[in-house]
Parts: C-alpha cells; sequence; structure tokens
C-alpha cells in the first residue's frame, strides 16, 4: 500500500500497458470508489458490486481520454457518482422514491469527507509499515486489540499507546505536507 | 482540509474500509483478461449476429457461447456494446 508513483505516474504506466500500475491503481482507489457508492449513495451490497466493477472498466476502457492524469482521482469519484445516481433513478422507477430522498444520497458532506479520508489515507501510506498496518487494522478492518496483537506479534498493553504515536507522526505528516507531497500533485 | 487531530484522523481513517478483496482481484485482472475480451470484441465485429445477441443479452450470448463468466469483463463489455 506504500505509495510511489504519483498519480499522473500510475495513469502514464497504466496507458503504457503496466498491468501491475493497473493492479496499483484499483488498489489505491478501491475503497473510495467502494465508500461512495455504500456511504454516500447507500448503494445495496449487490448494487455497490456492480458500480464498483463498472467504474473500474469504463476507466480501463477510457483511461485515453483523460485529458489531466493527475485529475484520475476526481475523474473516478465523478464516475463513481454518475453511477450510482443512474442506480437510484433506475431503482425508484421500479420502487417510487421521493425526491428528497435522491436529493440526500450522495450528500455532498459525506462526499467531501470521503475526500479527505482519502488524503488521510494517501499520507498514511507514506508512514513506516508499522504504523500503516496497526493504524489500518484497527480503524479501518476494525479489528480488535487481541487480533492485531497475534497477528503483529504484540503485546496487547503496547498496541494502544502504539496507535496513539503512529496517529500523532501521521497528523505531524499531513500538517507538513505541501501541495507538491500529495500523490497527484494538484491539490 | 481543516485541521487535524486524534480523533478527526481516527475517523477519517475508518471511513475508508477496505472494498470486498474479491471485487478488488477482479478489477485488478482486468488487463490479463483483456485477451479473452479482444477475442470476443473482433468477434462481434465479425459477425453481426452475435454481437446483435450482445446487445440484446450480454451474459445470455456469452453463456450460450461457453465464454467463461468474469464480472470486470461483463463490465468491459458493456461499456463496448451499451448492452444490460
Amino acid at each position: 500500500m506504500a505509495q510511489t508513483l504519483s498519480d499522473s505516474e500510475l495513469v502514464a504506466r497504466c496507458r503504457s500497458g503496466d498491468q501491475q500500475a493497473w493492479a496499483e491503481l484499483v488498489d489505491r482507489f478501491s475503497r473510495y470508489v467502494y465508500a461512495i457508492s455504500v456511504q454516500a449513495f447507500r448503494l445495496p451490497e449487490a448494487d455497490a458490486e456492480d458500480v464498483f466493477q463498472e467504474v473500474f472498466a469504463r476507466a480501463y476502457e477510457h483511461l485515453d481520454k483523460l485529458r489531466d492524469d493527475a485529475a484520475v482521482r476526481p475523474w473516478l469519484a465523478q464516475l463513481t457518482r454518475r453511477l450510482c445516481i443512474d442506480r437510484l433513478r433506475a431503482a425508484s422507477r421500479e420502487r417510487p422514491t421521493a425526491d428528497e430522498e435522491l436529493d440526500l444520497a450522495g450528500s455532498e458532506e459525506t462526499l467531501t469527507m470521503l475526500e479527505d479520508a482519502l488524503t488521510v489515507h494517501e499520507a498514511l501510506a507514506s508512514t513506516p509499515e508499522h504504523c500503516r498496518e496497526i493504524l489500518d487494522r484497527f480503524f479501518a478492518r476494525d479489528e480488535s486489540y487481541r487480533t492485531i496483537g497475534k497477528a503483529l506479534d504484540l503485546p496487547a498493553g503496547t498496541i494502544a499507546s502504539r496507535i496513539s504515536r503512529c496517529l500523532g507522526r501521521l497528523r505531524e505528516l499531513l500538517e507538513g505536507r505541501t501541495e507538491a507531497d500529495t500523490p497527484s500533485g494538484t491539490r | 482540509m481543516t485541521a487535524f487531530n486524534e480523533e478527526r484522523l481516527a475517523r477519517l481513517i475508518r471511513a475508508l474500509p477496505p472494498a470486498p478483496a474479491a471485487w478488488v482481484r477482479a478489477a485488478a485482472e482486468l488487463p490479463l483478461a483483456k485477451a479473452g475480451l479482444d477475442e470476443i470484441v473482433a468477434r462481434a465485429q465479425a459477425d453481426a449476429d452475435f454481437k446483435a445477441r450482445l446487445v440484446a443479452d450480454l451474459e445470455a450470448a456469452l453463456e450460450a457461447e461457453g465464454y467463461e463468466r468474469d464480472p470486470a469483463v461483463i463490465e468491459v463489455l458493456k461499456v463496448r456494446f451499451k448492452s444490460k
């Protein structure tokens, strides 16, 4: 999960047919695409899966049409939002939905929060592996101290302090970040 | 992005749990599936009847022809043929 290539470098490699780069691009944005569909638009799992596959299928097909390689993140977000809205509209044709319900879906607030979350995950990818692993396991994967302790061979008593130390490190990293430090180099 | 504190950072990390592994794998394997994909596209270009069946019902047409069901490939073909 460590990020060494910028978004634009990654896109350029994908375009040249680098399979490993494509797998990395999918990995880099998979959580974001997934979260938009299930959190912002509250799609059922089956619809979310269809949207997820369609987003990456379209991205794969149309990567050549991306005008600015660094803009892959907003491009994928926009694609995901559009496909989620299509799904909700199709569902509302089958099961009439109040307009307000559709308006509320995908609230700007949630989408902005997810964008911030991706920025934090990108920064997390630049932290040392022991920090990345423990923060991801505890917060994103919702693993217990016991599970983490077993997996990382750590006494349960040291997990809380390591989490706290790593959060501090992540905070310093984010606060010290400049525009050029971000993977896309555009934010 | 506004200021960070530990609570906010924790909330933002928590906001992006992993997508199901099988979904990620299927999407990541798109390039590997491309050979099969290209074959289907070439065949559709040469065979109007096959193409019409793909457009009408892609998954049924592929199954009838004995192609293996690959969700990622199916999504790409849907984009190509604007099928259901």
